[in-house]
């Protein structure tokens, strides 16, 4: 079942990416105060700022692109599960600190060249918001590509518990590339990439990373997918009951 | 003397050689933050980190985040020397005035120094 949550393709692309954005941003903000130093605190609140900042331009622009009036806190706050486009990928738990750098970095490692095809976009509003995340997404890299060599690198504890983080969310990361009917609309028009072009450059980050870091693929290349439809994994409910349950039992309410 | 870095609960004391001692705590670092071209680096604060790199990128989630800075410098607190015995070291200057130069006529040609 193909969910379009937007009359639009152009809608709905911006709601895939700010869905993406909002469910990581919501997950690293629950980090906050449980990551093992207050200095990583601090980096994932202000990583979860970037997404939730990115978010914000994506579905604003998303309710003028489907000209239907919904503004950003519609989309945040008031849609079910099954509505989010997110990939599944964001969604999963801070099991620890190396699930939350492993997923950091597959998600780094993927948005870096969104960002950059996206800067050339010919939507000019578009660019110019891929044009910022760019510049975030490459520091988020960097961090998360550094992290990954010091787990990988570490002790021994430290790269078996980054390597069972690879191998737990991997089966996730190949419906980043995914293509479908809304991006081929949009790629006609020279507005957005095909997912699918962006992992050649996606597993080169990856190899290289890992073979300095002494980590490794899965050997279980078992790979699902579904988020962009609104199929999820059970993880996603009860992040949106949280991020949700101020603005559902209250509605209308503001700071 | 060396500057007496404070020890967090349960942390070790580090060795000299960069490498943290203790399973607790990361060592710990000192940060300068230059917050414009032309400026000098200036000490903001302190953060605790593994390694050099990662207290660069700690430091700029702590003291740059609200875009005060240009440029980074983290040293390792331990490495840091610090004076002691203020009355020795700087209280003779307190009466000797005339190193500051409010004694002499300054010609009127020079203006505004």
């Amino acid at each position: 079942m193909k969910t379009i949550t937007t009359t639009t393709a152009l809608g709905t692309y911006l709601v895939r990416l700010g869905d993406d954005n909002v469910v990581l941003g919501q997950r690293l903000g629950e980090y906050v105060s449980r990551a093992p130093e207050l200095e990583e605190d601090l980096a994932s609140a202000n990583t979860s700022l970037d997404h939730l900042g990115m978010a914000r331009y994506l579905y604003t622009y998303a309710g003028e692109a489907e000209g239907d009036g919904r503004s950003e806190d519609d989309f945040a706050m008031l849609r079910s599960e099954r509505e989010f486009t997110n990939a599944m990928l964001v969604e999963q738990p801070n099991t620890d600190f190396a699930h939350v750098l492993v997923r950091q970095f597959f998600f780094d490692a993927y948005q870096v060249p969104l960002w950059t095809a996206l800067a050339q976009s010919t939507d000019a509003r578009l660019a110019a918001i891929a044009a910022k995340g760019l510049k975030e997404a490459q520091y988020h890299l960097r961090r998360s590509s550094s992290w990954m060599v010091r787990l990988g690198d570490g002790t021994d504890v430290s790269n078996e518990r980054a390597q069972a983080a690879i191998d737990a969310l991997w089966r996730y990361t190949d419906e980043l590339f995914e293509s479908d009917v809304v991006e081929s609309e949009l790629e006609a028009d020279r507005v957005a990439p095909l997912s699918s072009s962006l992992k050649d450059a996606w597993v080169e980050t990856v190899d290289r990373i890992f073979e300095t870091a002494g980590l490794a693929r899965s050997e279980d290349d078992f790979q699902t997918s579904g988020g962009r439809d609104g199929t999820h994994t059970e993880h996603l409910g009860y992040l949106l009951a949280e991020m949700q349950w101020m603005q559902r039992s209250y509605p209308g309410l503001s700071w | 003397m060396s500057y007496e870095v404070p020890l967090a609960p349960g942390e070790q004391p580090d060795n000299l050689d960069g490498e943290a001692t203790s399973a607790h705590g990361w060592p710990l670092w000192e940060v300068f933050v230059r917050a414009k071209r032309g400026l000098s680096h200036t000490h903001v604060g302190s953060l605790h980190a593994p390694d050099a790199e990662t207290a660069v990128q700690n430091a700029r989630d702590g003291y740059t985040r609200r875009a005060e800075g240009v440029s980074v410098w983290v040293v390792r607190s331990v490495h840091i020397h610090a004076s002691d015995d203020a009355s020795s070291m700087f209280e003779p200057f307190e009466d000797k005035p005339y190193r500051h130069p409010t004694f002499y006529e300054i010609p009127d040609e020079v203006g505004q120094l």
